[in-house]
């Protein structure tokens, strides 16, 4: 149980926010100025909303919904320039169908910057006073869908605290919650062992369809992932080859069957374990887990990462007590203790989901004390 | 769990370090429920491989009970195993 935030939709969010979204990185600069007026909305940059070609028209168009309409998000304005693809009048109809409670404006319909910062404040008030209204309650632990990560990994990520998530997400799922992860490139060298906990034919058959479209989609631009990954601070750290960084990388989903694979930002059709396609980039997956639904993301570090999300809280798990130590004002759970001898796997995880349901319930995690909100879009066509 | 090293499944053959080793070290490593005895042949950091048993070039490197790379020369028991002498096999860019 945790006290969360029931919406319209019937989703339950943890988080209350108002966004001020540009949907088009030419409204960026004035949705930051709006945001900056209306003190506890939330301003979400990122660098797209015109010249997409093909597939990536409909893949910013999901990711931007799926954002905007997770349950953390209480109302949008959106903040558009008029002449590009994906205007306020278009997201702002996709997300008021989604039931999401949304006000929009133009810049170019309006009389230069200074009309537009004052129509924009006015209605992000509005929205923030209609957040207001919003009430916690009791709902079931069910209603969760967690996100688990790892980033800036070491040796020991794959041996503590991706596993102590693993046992979170085990814990979560046998309650009738979700758990979602991604990273399909750290996926390579451990398809097998992905395709064999499979909950049917067809799952396993997405399971290789998409590991398999990762790999070859590299090589046919004549590129080694290699290069990247494992990634100099992870050999530094000890992590040897990619299937090794897989292998430990995979451990964070824990051990139930997967139910479902998606695409980048697609909502789950069903509860249990889910895999999303997506890239290993920490910000550009969180963003689309975020999109995709989840209202919490559980991310592990064995070398430290500072990162979180401007939607959902992030809650950040060491993999070692020496980064613990070092960096105690970004960590909020220290999987080293299970090296200490102070914890096991299973009691590790057991503590990771009581954190879970505290910060469902409204405690901050250390990147939404610092202010941490990265977020950006992964691109599926050359920008023209 | 409080130990030297760590193996995660019997079929490994590398150990994680969960301190920096020393060379000439003796450890007592605990395999599948049974115990193995191991001189560290050279230093190793915190985190890192050392290989558990010889592995001839070319042999499989086992970590969580699966082949993680091939050993790109000869790597005695109780040497560091690490990017200088196991390459991986995923994602080779380099073979197509």
């Amino acid at each position: 149980m945790f006290l969360g935030y029931r919406r319209n939709s019937g989703r339950v969010g943890v988080r209350n926010h108002v966004l001020v979204f540009p949907t088009v990185i030419c409204a960026a600069g004035v949705a930051e100025m709006i945001s900056r007026e209306v003190p506890g909305t939330v301003y979400l940059g990122h660098q797209h909303g015109c010249g997409h070609l093909g597939e990536e028209r409909d893949h910013m168009i999901r990711t931007m919904v799926g954002s905007c309409s997770n349950p953390n998000v209480a109302g949008v304005l959106l903040v558009g320039l008029g002449c590009e693809m994906l205007s306020a009048d278009l997201l702002g109809e996709k997300l008021r169908e989604a039931g999401q409670s949304v006000e929009t404006i133009a810049t170019q319909a309006m009389q230069g910057t200074g009309d537009a910062i004052a129509k924009g404040t006015e209605l992000a008030q509005k929205l923030l006073e209609e957040a207001k209204d919003a009430r916690r309650e009791r709902v079931d632990a069910s209603e969760l869908m967690v996100a688990a990560k790892c980033g800036a990994s070491d040796t020991l990520s794959g041996l503590t605290a991706n596993p102590a998530t693993g046992v979170a997400c085990d814990i979560l799922i046998k309650a009738g919650g979700s758990a979602i992860f991604t990273e399909t490139p750290e996926m390579l060298g451990a398809e097998h062992v992905l395709a064999r906990r499979a909950a049917d034919e067809e799952v396993r058959r997405r399971i290789w369809e998409i590991t398999s479209r990762t790999d070859s989609k590299i090589k046919a631009l004549g590129l080694d992932v290699r290069e990247a990954e494992p990634g100099p601070g992870n050999i530094e750290a000890g992590l040897t080859t990619l299937a090794e960084k897989s292998l430990g990388a995979i451990r964070k989903g824990g051990t139930t069957p997967i139910v479902e694979v998606v695409e980048y930002a697609q909502r789950p059709s069903t509860k249990g374990l889910v895999i999303m396609d997506g890239p290993a980039h920490d910000v550009v997956s969180v963003t689309g887990m975020v999109a995709a639904g989840a209202q919490i993301v559980v991310f592990t570090t064995g070398i430290g990462t500072p990162v979180g999300s401007p939607i959902a809280p992030v809650i950040k798990i060491s993999s070692n007590s020496s980064l613990y130590e070092r960096w105690k004002g970004n960590i909020d759970v220290n999987a080293g203790a299970v090296l200490d001898g102070e914890e096991t796997l299973q009691s590790m995880g057991r503590q990771l989901v009581e954190e879970i349901m505290e910060v469902a319930s409204g405690k901050l995690t250390r990147a939404e004390v610092l202010g941490y909100r990265e977020f950006a879009i992964h691109t599926i066509a050359p920008t023209v | 769990m409080s130990h030297d090293v760590l193996v995660v499944d019997a079929k490994d053959n590398v150990a994680t370090a969960l301190r920096p080793l020393e060379e000439g070290e003796l450890l007592q490593v605990h395999i599948g429920g049974r115990a193995l005895d191991v001189t560290v042949l050279q230093p190793i950091p915190f985190g890192h491989k050392i290989a558990l048993t010889d592995l001839e070039k070319g042999q499989p490197v086992v970590k969580y009970g699966e082949v993680i790379g091939l050993a790109t020369q000869r790597i005695g028991k109780g040497e560091h195993t690490h990017v200088h002498n196991v390459e991986g096999q995923t994602g080779r860019g380099d073979r197509t």
